[in-house]
């Protein structure tokens, strides 16, 4: 699937720069993908390290089983296949915690820690589970209590009332997230 | 919901470290350790994610996304629906950067306090960047067949869209 995303966007929009003489524009696109990724990386990587670094004292303490505990009941329907208590839980309830406050930054280490230990459980390697894809889902629907990016840039260019798209924002969100689940438990049950 | 937010990543810090002093945990080896795992994950993630850029950048850049919405036009103005946000929706999944960019040029064209540019806002504010976060995600933790998670994470895109165009009106 990604796959032949991939190919589409590289074929079609590398045609069309072609034929309409943008070939300078391909030029600078394919040597300057590199850089744009490690710049990214160069982003994620420091604070990674420090979410993780927390993440160990959290998990070597017992406050992460702590937390898949008493997190299981709340998210062992939108997860059956985890088992309770299992510590995927804590990391999964800290990845929405984070998402939640507009906490970006530590919401990405959290994510990337609960996929690994989503890793852990899974049989196939290589083939997603249905936690992981679902635990993706949350992720998708962008579930904020603050938009923070969008309410900086209204106040970039002075709006009257910068987090007058708050309320709509949260409705949105939140509703499209119930649908997503269904939507994502439709998909399981007919990719079984 | 500002001071919350300031307050909320020292308190969560100050918390674990205590809690660790407490269960007679090593705090700094514990941070230490952690930490190290984030190297192989940034190596690992490294790959997937400049594949995928490079792919998005090639297809954003090229403009042919613009002859496809202007192709759209008469279409979208059948249905009573604002060709402008267009843009916003489709690229939302694809790239958050380019995401910005767009809303950025609305904001400069309409204002911000435009009805199309707050509905523009609330599109981009109430997703994520699907295509992203399933090649950081997965490919990080080297998942190769991701089975319906694209479909399931355009739909609710889709969802997002569809719903913004029905609830904002109520608020605006």
């Amino acid at each position: 699937m990604i796959n032949k995303l991939w190919i589409f966007f590289i074929v079609s929009g590398s045609l069309f720069l072609i034929i309409t003489g943008k070939a300078d524009i391909l030029n600078s696109q394919i040597l300057t993908s590199g850089k744009t990724t490690l710049d990214l990386i160069m982003q994620i990587f420091p604070l990674l390290a420090i979410w993780l670094g927390i993440m160990n004292i959290a998990k070597e303490s017992g406050l992460l089983d702590k937390l898949s505990k008493f997190i299981s009941p709340l998210l062992s329907k939108l997860f059956p296949e985890i088992p309770k208590g299992h510590e995927s839980l804590g990391l999964i309830s800290s990845n929405i915690i984070a998402n939640l406050f507009g906490l970006g930054n530590a919401a990405t280490p959290f994510g990337l820690k609960a996929m690994e230990a989503l890793q852990k459980i899974n049989k196939d390697k290589e083939t997603a589970s249905r936690s992981m894809i679902t635990f993706l889902v949350i992720n998708t629907c962008g579930v904020t209590l603050v938009p923070t990016t969008i309410i900086s840039l209204r106040m970039m260019h002075d709006s009257t009332d910068p987090t007058s798209i708050v309320v709509p924002c949260i409705l949105v969100t939140f509703i499209s997230l119930f649908i997503g689940l269904i939507i994502d438990r439709i998909l399981a049950r007919r990719y079984k | 919901m500002k001071i919350l937010s300031n307050l909320f990543i020292p308190v969560l810090v100050l918390t674990v470290i205590i809690y660790g002093v407490k269960k007679k945990v090593n705090v700094y080896d514990s941070f230490v350790n952690g930490a190290k795992e984030s190297l192989p994950m940034a190596i690992n993630m490294f790959t997937p994610l400049l594949a995928m850029i490079f792919g998005i950048n090639i297809f954003t850049n090229s403009g042919l996304i613009d002859e496809v919405f202007q192709f759209l036009k008469p279409i979208f103005y059948l249905i009573n629906i604002p060709l402008e946000i267009l843009p916003v929706a489709v690229m939302r999944p694809l790239s958050g950067s380019f995401g910005l960019a767009l809303l950025n040029d609305m904001f400069t064209v309409y204002g911000p306090d435009n009805y199309l540019s707050i509905l523009a806002s609330i599109i981009q504010g109430s997703s994520d960047t699907t295509l992203y976060i399933i090649t950081l995600y997965f490919g990080t933790v080297g998942i190769k067949k991701i089975k319906y998670a694209l479909w399931a994470g355009l739909l609710a895109d889709l969802t997002a869209v569809i719903l913004s165009l029905l609830i904002v009106p109520l608020f605006f």
